[in-house]
């Protein structure tokens, strides 16, 4: 009689073994002692925002923010289905997206951060200048040679080599991408009626364009590959001790990608009421030309209100205690009266 | 249920052995048989239910796109514009690069540790090491590629490219990702895969069978070639086919390696596409315009592969009845 047991258990064996297997854990929290923030988007300050939720995490007990840098595409997307509790975007919301949120959005720019050309050519001494020609000769496919003639124009004494450019672009959508695209849209008219605006554009065929997903795929491919170039942003090519193009601006200087040149670009910029600023082509003398605002999509509307607070709570200390590490982060501190006009913004969530 | 069969044989009387089953006997078993009937047909109506869901979702992209989704070749979201055809080219391209050169190397591996060149425990060391390869994650293979095989080509294919120009593998210079790097990371990826089946095909021949060629003056390798791999080549193929699966739906490490370039080119040097690779990077910030089309491009790349199996599927019957019939 004992095998008909052995067969038993082992079928039994069998049915729990494919039981566990299909059920999920489930975590039962606490619920009303803990919050957990959960956000998505952007990463082009995915950096700088992993540190501040840790350390806001750390220094708030029973708050736990996580965030998922997935793109500025993906933020929208998610925040739109109501999967997440904040997104982030570096290109905002446009009104189309923003009516699909029935509870009501409120848009607050966090910091801001400058999108640089940078490039690996490992035999100059001196960091190239690029004028306006130059550059977006390079991203329409236009020059194709580092010792082009409207390259060497502008940079004197300096030996180019003759080696074919390579762009790196993004591969995915990114708000990163939306950024470059509206600066250069706004210089060139070539550019804007051929690629266009917007978080995935239709670049150039050539066999010297090629693509890497996120921030830090397009990093390393510039780093692994003579006679690259691409947008990225500040923060990163500073990480990778990649060199950076100074480029012309819209006063005719060349500027070099640095924090106080990207707030004096920022200085020229009037924010409107519904925080969306954008700046295309900045004016000032010392204004970088590439420097965008990067948003915390919030809704109007909680239900449940300790998710509010905590939100508020987290969006005040990042304007505050958070803005401290931005600059060391390479990210630019927001302007002042910025942070008022956003801290004032902060009581239409509920 | 050979847990049972030493207790069995430790019972002093065996009569249990010839006893018919009883009826709880017959429960248990049609109850074991059912459960696994409900298992195996659930993984089969899964395969349905995932071409419905998919093949449901793609529906407007069908609609609207049609047949010259798979001819064109522009991919511009703003005009929505879409068209897969470098991206087939570039799948098809990349997975059959990698299956010439991880399919060679697959195969001599799986001879050499199957016909005694090697003592059996480097054999068995030898075996587990190429296995391990299956285990190391797509990333790091896509980190390896961009780190280590590419600045490894970039001389031999700047080489290439100036002095055999003319030929149109090497027509154009390497950037970085391309064809080659990708062609060759994937190589290592289905490398185990060919090597573990060809393998177990390869120690499947019959020991006699390869004394006999022996014993008639055959030498080592003309038994190898002429009769030990005919007799396999039936597992060998589904080892190849099987391989060519997997390269065809690799992601992580194409996405890294090949560029996503939206371009159709024979050269191995330049940047390409493939159709896991451009879900992968498009999949995640998709919008409501972009979704039905990326799921059209999921159900070409799942008919690809349908395609493929079949046609593996069909070439093996074939071969065998070929077989037998010369057998007879």
């Amino acid at each position: 009689m004992q095998t008909r047991w052995y067969r038993l258990i082992a079928s039994f064996a069998l049915v729990a073994a494919v039981a566990t297997g299909c059920s999920s854990s489930q975590s039962t929290g606490d619920g009303a002692a803990n919050v957990k923030l959960q956000g998505s988007g952007a990463s082009f300050p995915a950096p700088l925002y992993g540190r501040w939720f840790k350390e806001y995490s750390g220094a708030t007990d029973g708050v736990k923010v996580d965030y998922q840098a997935k793109g500025s595409g993906g933020g929208i997307k998610d925040f739109i289905e109501h999967t997440v509790d904040f997104a982030a975007s570096d290109a905002a919301m446009n009104d189309e997206e923003i009516a699909q949120v029935d509870v009501g959005v409120v848009l607050l720019p966090m910091t801001a951060g400058s999108v640089v050309l940078a490039y690996n050519l490992p035999e100059l001494d001196k960091p190239l200048q690029l004028s306006r020609e130059a550059y977006t000769g390079i991203f329409l496919g236009q020059v194709s040679s580092w010792d082009d003639e409207s390259i060497a124009k502008t940079n004197e004494g300096v030996q180019l080599p003759s080696l074919p450019i390579t762009v790196v672009r993004r591969a995915d959508s990114s708000g990163t991408t939306f950024v470059f695209t509206n600066h250069i849209s706004e210089i060139s008219d070539d550019f804007r009626s051929g690629p266009g605006v917007g978080k995935s554009v239709n670049w150039p065929e050539s066999d010297k364009f090629i693509a890497a997903p996120k921030n830090d795929g397009v990093t390393a491919t510039i780093k692994q590959t003579p006679g690259a170039i691409g947008y990225i942003e500040f923060g990163f090519a500073e990480q990778a001790k990649l060199p950076m193009a100074s480029l012309e601006n819209k006063s005719g200087n060349f500027v070099a990608p640095s924090l106080e040149n990207a707030k004096a670009a920022l200085a020229a910029v009037e924010m409107p009421d519904d925080l969306r600023a954008w700046l295309p082509d900045p004016a000032g003398e010392n204004a970088y030309p590439i420097v965008s605002y990067t948003w915390l999509l919030c809704y109007q509307k909680y239900e449940d209100p300790s998710k509010a607070d905590a939100l508020k709570d987290l969006v005040r200390w990042c304007l505050t205690e958070g803005q401290k590490s931005s600059a060391e982060m390479g990210y630019v501190p927001l302007p002042p009266n910025v942070v008022e006009t956003i801290t004032a913004k902060l009581e239409n969530i509920q | 249920m050979s847990t049972t069969l030493p207790n069995a044989a430790n019972r002093p009387d065996e009569s249990v052995i010839s006893t018919p089953p009883s009826k709880f006997d017959i429960v248990i078993d049609r109850g074991f048989r059912g459960l696994t009937g409900f298992f195996a047909w659930s993984t089969v109506s899964l395969v349905f239910f995932i071409v419905y869901e998919v093949g449901g979702k793609a529906m407007p992209a069908i609609k609207t796109h049609g047949l010259s989704f798979l001819t064109t070749q522009t991919w511009d979201l703003q005009n929505e514009q879409f068209g897969v055809l470098p991206e087939i080219w570039g799948t098809l391209y990349s997975s059959i690069l990698a299956l010439m050169i991880g399919g060679f190397f697959g195969i001599s591996i799986a001879i050499f540790l199957t016909q005694d060149f090697l003592p059996r425990k480097v054999e068995w060391v030898f075996k587990n090491i190429v296995e391990l390869l299956a285990a190391i994650p797509s990333v790091v293979y896509g980190l390896w590629g961009i780190f280590v095989v590419i600045p490894t080509l970039r001389p031999s294919a700047i080489w290439l490219h100036e002095n055999l120009g003319w030929i149109p593998f090497f027509g154009t210079s390497l950037s970085g990702p391309g064809m080659l790097p990708a062609a060759l990371v994937l190589a290592i990826m289905v490398l185990p895969t060919v090597s573990a089946i060809s393998r177990d095909s390869l120690s499947n021949v019959p020991g006699k069978l390869k004394e006999a060629a022996v014993g008639l003056g055959a030498t080592r390798w003309e038994a190898i070639f002429g009769v030990i791999l005919p007799t396999a080549a039936k597992g060998i193929f589904g080892a190849l086919v099987l391989g060519f699966g997997r390269a065809l739906g690799e992601t992580m490490a194409l996405a890294m390696l090949v560029g996503n370039s939206n371009q159709m080119s024979i050269s191995l040097f330049s940047p390409g596409n493939t159709l896991a690779a451009l879900l992968a990077n498009h999949f995640p910030e998709a919008g409501e315009k972009e979704e039905p089309v990326l799921m059209y491009a999921a159900l070409v790349l799942l008919g690809i592969t349908l395609l493929v199996n079949i046609c593996g599927a069909f070439v093996l019957s074939h071969t065998t009845r070929r077989a037998a019939g010369g057998q007879k």
